[in-house]
């Protein structure tokens, strides 16, 4: 199980101190999928990084089955069963698919192809391709989701992992998730604002300015974005308000 | 006769445990030590200065050549001029290299000129691996020099590596292609400690719907130096592509100059180039995946000189 206590990120930016995350408790269970959602500059990415250890977080505790890794970088985190997927993933000159695989598997025994059919790719076809500007941001980004199955993990992070993939891609990535979450040992940790990632939810988390503002079963907070429609403006333009 | 220390060199130069199968030429501390031709490649000592002359026969395919060069005495300055003749319609796989094993303090040096004739329709891959090792504090020093003019329909690819442990080298290409002629040229090179480098690439595209493409990557760390001259000339309707990265780490310098100059409204030509750090996304993705710092900057150098 990972557990955040108390967690806080403060950032300096031109000498002044910016509180990124606010106070953050949170319980993460094992076989189950949690989405993080809320606006853009919430904190949804900054929280993911903090625990994979990218940010160090200025107070709180992370707690792996127990033990605090708050203090651990990013390897010793890795090592400990924790990966992320990035967002906008880094591109390798020289280093190619197949290797970047079989690197994320380390001592696991990796069927690359497998790995990347179930990203919805053509095994064939990518397998000896550099990983660098020739492959497209949709390329890009399954391939790095296939680096994270290609782990046993305790905790998958995932930064909108929907983001540049084609709506056929999008259908395996979505099975993808149901067959990581046969793995009775994982937490996945999806960041995405996509109705059907959320659908497959076993608790939603809503993150806005640094803080939790919610936890909530997928039904209730879908049926709160139907509400509004596609108005981003929520309440303020449901009481005819303006900016 | 091959010693240990020889085979060694012969392997990190060119992946040989033995001796070639096909022709070769191996010269060592500025004598040769083995030769071996075959029906469609023969090879010939220069008479008037040190080198051999390589003659493949039109319509040779599937075979190659292995002209390695070694130096493990301290204090020799080799030199040598080798002439490819590559017939009309052949594609070869041409070995070439030099290793530098130096004991001593004694500075020593090789310099090679490489001058090649591919054909009308010839082919040929050239491989040229160079690396200095030794216990001394002599330099290790690697000058060549490649000239290849290409003849209509024909096709050069270059191979270029300096892999390690030479102290100063000075390599200069010049290439020219006519008629439907192609080059394709790749560079890797590594300095470190206080090594420097310096790489002049030019490339005169005369014939028309000829094209080139070069790719230039090196890896510059500790107080190494390195400078960069690659220069394109389209004089016809022509294609050509310059690709310039570096990796620049610690105290050491990068000096890139492209140059493209275009002589016909028809010329298409693009220099990139980049030199910076390795990129933090990079580091931390490997990281992420259970590699030490250490580790990810490992991978990623290994790769991109790959």
């Amino acid at each position: 199980m990972l557990e955040l206590k108390n967690l806080c990120l403060e950032i300096e930016n031109d000498n002044e101190k910016i509180n990124i995350l606010k106070d953050i408790n949170l319980k993460f269970k094992k076989n189950k999928i949690y989405v993080i959602t809320g606006p853009n500059g919430g904190g949804k990415s900054s929280l993911a990084k903090t625990i994979m250890g990218i940010y160090k977080a200025s107070s709180g505790n992370i707690l792996l089955d127990g033990e605090n890794i708050a203090d651990l970088d990013i390897t010793e985190r890795a090592k400990k069963g924790i990966g992320f997927a990035f967002q906008q993933p880094a591109r390798f000159k020289g280093i190619k698919v197949n290797e970047l695989i079989n690197l994320a598997g380390g001592d696991n025994k990796v069927n690359t192809c497998k790995l990347l059919q179930d990203v919805g790719l053509c095994a064939q076809d990518y397998i000896n391709r550099d990983v660098d500007s020739s492959l497209s941001g949709g390329e890009l980004k399954r391939i790095e989701i296939a680096t994270i199955l290609a782990r046993n993990l305790k905790v998958a992070l995932f930064d909108e992992p929907e983001a540049g993939i084609d709506l056929w891609s999008f259908n395996k990535l979505v099975e993808t998730f149901e067959d990581m979450n046969k793995n009775k040992e994982t937490t996945i940790i999806i960041i995405s604002h996509q109705e059907r990632i959320l659908n497959l939810a076993d608790k939603v988390i809503i993150l806005a300015d640094g803080r939790i503002k919610e936890i909530a079963s997928k039904e209730s907070v879908l049926d709160k974005i139907k509400k509004n429609d596609n108005c981003r403006c929520g309440e303020i333009c449901q009481k005819g308000g303006t900016f | 006769m091959l010693d240990e220390l020889d085979k060694s060199m012969l392997s990190q130069m060119s992946g040989l445990h033995e001796l070639p199968i096909g022709a070769y030429n191996i010269r060592k501390n500025g004598e040769k030590a083995a030769r071996n031709t075959t029906a469609n490649i023969d090879i010939i000592t220069k008479k008037d200065k040190p080198g051999i002359d390589i003659i493949v026969k039109p319509g040779t395919k599937g075979e190659s050549v292995h002209i390695p060069v070694i130096l493990t005495q301290e204090g020799l300055n080799d030199a040598v001029y080798n002439t490819f003749e590559i017939g009309e319609g052949s594609d070869v796989l041409i070995v070439a290299g030099c290793g530098i094993h130096n004991p001593g303090d004694k500075k020593s040096q090789h310099d090679g000129v490489h001058e090649f004739f591919v054909r009308k329709g010839a082919r040929i891959k050239y491989v040229e691996r160079h690396f200095g090792e030794g216990s001394g504090n002599g330099e290790r020093v690697l000058n060549p020099k490649t000239i290849i003019e290409v003849e209509e329909g024909g096709y050069a690819e270059l191979e270029l590596v300096q892999i390690k442990g030479v102290s100063s080298t000075k390599r200069d290409t010049e290439i020219k292609l006519h008629k439907n002629a192609r080059a394709v040229v790749s560079e890797r090179l590594l300095t470190y400690k206080n090594q420097d480098a310096e790489s002049k690439i030019n490339v005169e595209m005369v014939g028309r719907d000829s094209s080139a493409r070069i790719i230039s990557r090196s890896v510059a760390r500790d107080e190494s130096k390195q400078l960069f001259h690659l220069n394109m000339s389209g004089y016809e309707r022509c294609r050509g592509h310059i690709q310039c990265d570096s990796i620049i780490m610690d105290k050491a310098t990068v000096q890139s100059i492209p140059k493209i100059s275009a002589f016909h409204s028809d010329s298409q030509l693009i220099h990139e180039a980049a030199i910076g750090k390795i990129a933090s996304d990079q580091l931390i993705k490997l990281m992420s995946l259970g590699l030490s710092e250490k580790e990810a900057e490992d991978t990623i150098l290994k790769g991109f000189l790959k």
